[in-house]
């Protein structure tokens, strides 16, 4: 027993090291050493392998967590482990160790390289220089570097505005003091976008709401985020949202406080069953297909990816643990059909 | 834009900012009764992830809170003594192994809340305790009285840390060790023993900050939840100069701008955010530099102790 412990210690010590040795990219889904050496027995050889350079984690109920689970859909559908393998990185908030572990990926052999953050950008094309047969992809983002001559690099990005918008019809509907509050992280990128689309849903269908707004500064500062979260409440909001991995800390507040939270980026409803009454989910399986299907046809990059109502990329999921009345689904119905058809604008001006 | 000095807004001001201290006071109090002893240990953030899961997962296996909270300081004892055993036995750089600390924290928490838990849940922590009569106090009470159990605790860690580093014989030992230990030695005092006795009480302080993120105030475990917050833990102790209530008042200040700046926002000031969240450590800084007077830190610290001749 006592040897055991201790053997068991070693073994977590090693993996530790694995973890915080940061640069050095963690293989993914505890997928043991034993399986992949029946890959030699594929029968379309080698695997499609993607690898992905992520800012938080695969367990964040946000941004990194979307694009994974996104990846591991694909994966099952083209058949598991053997047609395709996913690497991942976490916690890359440090880009130099982000530019660090994407070169390694593509010295490794990767088909794929998601740089999983606008911050990634710079190194990912200085990569994408030296390895003109490895795909690159980067978000969110516009530029596949084109008119500089990569021929390399996707680019994707989500219109966040469109679920924001409804969520924001939804919040008003469900309001009842007036006041609704934003948790949000930096004022930039999709964030920016998911608050902006956010009072503007609010406002269009309550003109006196007040749509109270704060940023934390930080994507996962967890304990000012709950804190942001304690004072929109005693500023008399009852409905609350936020973006980013940090909202787990305000959704436990807005739990404890019986306040309705809206979600975005990935489907947060079982963090808090009881007061989550939509989520905006980031569904990015058609893009990555797209991606690989491009890939293996010999297009290595050029295409910018957008997650709209429209394509699917972006899905108003309900919780089913909140009975959310018949008209409030109504309305947010309409409102997914009017941004679609183009009859409404979800961001203001 | 609405008023923003009103009574209430003045209130939840105050309010949060006595909510947003009590992580700080934990490890704060903590890390400076290890610093007293001469022993520097920046590996408190990691101490704290690992209270805060080890907190969080026993309160999510069991239900039961003060089982959370005593596990979280076990585990955080056992990291100190991690700690005290490389950087007071084997003699090694303070500063370094602490951030080797620090990592080893943040990689072990991930690590086992994947094997462990997968994803992220919440449980039920501990609840607000409106303290009868005095919470009915107008202003005083919703501002003092209306906190979670682990709130109150921080605050009466002030002058229990006061109390032994000023009033026990093993505060002046502490002292000694961190000030003059080959005099504490000549006296029969064993410098290293009273070390790995800071040490590991600092860090059990530290595990159960993390504990009163995890199941006081947030009720949810995420990787990394603290995000640096245990270094500015270790910043508060030397602006607190060392002592218990220097560094309530450095917590408070931190964390009352940090609570002014976010009711700021919310009531919709206008501030660009990028402005407002930096406003706590400018402040700081700047009190820092012009309002606290100087103070000497401990002579010994970040020296080990070797018996000599």
């Amino acid at each position: 027993m006592q040897k055991r412990t201790i053997w068991l210690l070693a073994l977590i010590s090693v993996l530790i090291l694995v973890i915080a040795g940061c640069a050095a990219p963690a293989a993914a889904p505890a997928a043991p050493a034993a399986e992949s050496g029946g890959e030699a027995a594929a029968p379309a050889g080698e695997p499609f392998k993607v690898a992905i350079v992520m800012p938080s984690t695969i367990t964040d109920l946000a941004w990194s967590q979307a694009m994974y689970d996104g990846l591991v859909a694909v994966q099952e559908e083209m058949g598991g482990e053997s047609a395709m393998e996913i690497a991942y990185s976490e916690s890359m908030f440090n880009v130099a160790d982000a530019a660090a572990a994407i070169r390694d990926y593509a010295n490794d052999g990767y088909n794929l390289i998601i740089a999983h953050g606008t911050q990634y950008g710079n190194s990912m094309f200085e990569v994408a220089t030296d390895f003109p047969e490895t795909s690159f992809a980067w978000g969110t983002a516009v530029d596949t570097g084109k008119d500089k001559g990569y021929e390399n690099v996707f680019a994707y990005e989500a219109n966040a505005q469109e679920g924001g918008y409804v969520n924001g019809v939804i919040a008003a509907l469900l309001d009842e003091s007036g006041v609704v509050g934003v948790v949000g992280p930096v004022e930039a990128g999709d964030a920016k976008l998911y608050i902006d689309g956010f009072a503007t849903g609010a406002k269009a269908t309550n003109p006196d709401i007040a749509v109270n707004i704060s940023y934390t500064g930080s994507f996962g500062d967890t304990a000012l985020a709950a804190e942001a979260a304690n004072t929109h409440i005693s500023a008399g909001a009852d409905v609350l949202t936020g973006s980013a991995q940090q909202v787990v800390g305000a959704i436990g507040v807005a739990k404890e406080a019986g306040v309705l939270w809206l979600g975005t980026q990935s489907d947060q409803s079982s963090l808090a069953p009881d007061i989550v009454v939509a989520n905006q989910v980031y569904d990015w399986t058609g893009s990555i297909k797209d991606m690989i299907a491009k890939i293996q046809a010999g297009e290595l990059g050029g295409t910018v990816y957008t997650l709209t109502l429209e394509n699917d990329g972006l899905k108003i999921v309900f919780n089913d643990g909140y009975a959310t009345p018949d008209e409030v689904k109504a309305a947010a119905d309409e409102a997914i059909q009017g941004i679609i058809d183009g009859s409404i604008t979800p961001l203001a001006e | 834009m609405k008023e923003f000095f009103t009574v209430a807004v003045l209130v939840g001001i105050a309010h949060s900012g006595i909510r947003l201290a009590a992580p700080y006071l934990f490890a704060s109090l903590g890390e400076m009764v290890g610093q007293l002893s001469g022993v520097l240990n920046l590996g408190v953030d990691g101490i704290m992830l690992m209270g805060a899961f080890a907190a969080f997962y026993v309160v999510f296996m069991t239900g039961n809170l003060w089982l959370g909270l005593l596990a979280a300081l076990i585990v955080g004892a056992l990291m100190g003594l991690l700690m005290a055993v490389i950087s007071v036995t084997m003699g090694a750089e303070q500063g370094i192994s602490g951030i080797g600390l620090y990592l080893f924290g943040l990689g072990l928490s991930s690590l086992l809340f994947k094997t462990m838990i997968g994803s992220v849940e919440s449980v039920s922590g501990f609840s607000t305790l409106r303290i009868p009569v005095l919470s009915e106090l107008p202003i005083i009470g919703p501002i003092f009285f209306d906190h979670s159990v682990v709130v109150y605790l921080a605050y009466l860690m002030v002058p229990v840390s006061w109390y032994l580093i000023n009033r026990t014989t093993l505060g002046l030992k502490i002292r000694a060790a961190g000030q003059n230990p080959e005099a504490a030695d000549s006296l029969g005092v064993s410098v290293n023993g009273v070390r790995y006795i800071t040490v590991i009480y600092g860090s059990a302080m530290a595990g159960i900050a993390g504990a009163a993120l995890s199941i006081g105030l947030l009720n949810v475990f995420q990787e990394n939840m603290t995000n640096g917050l245990g270094f500015i833990a270790v910043a508060l102790v030397y602006f607190g100069g060392w002592r218990p209530f220097g560094i309530l008042g450095g917590a408070l200040l931190f964390s009352t701008v940090n609570a002014l700046q976010l009711w700021a926002q919310v009531l919709g000031l206008p501030i660009p955010s990028d402005l407002a969240v930096m406003l706590p450590y400018v402040l700081t800084i700047i009190a820092l530099a012009f309002a606290v007077r100087q103070v000497r830190q401990p002579a010994a610290l970040t020296k080990p102790f070797e018996r000599g001749e």
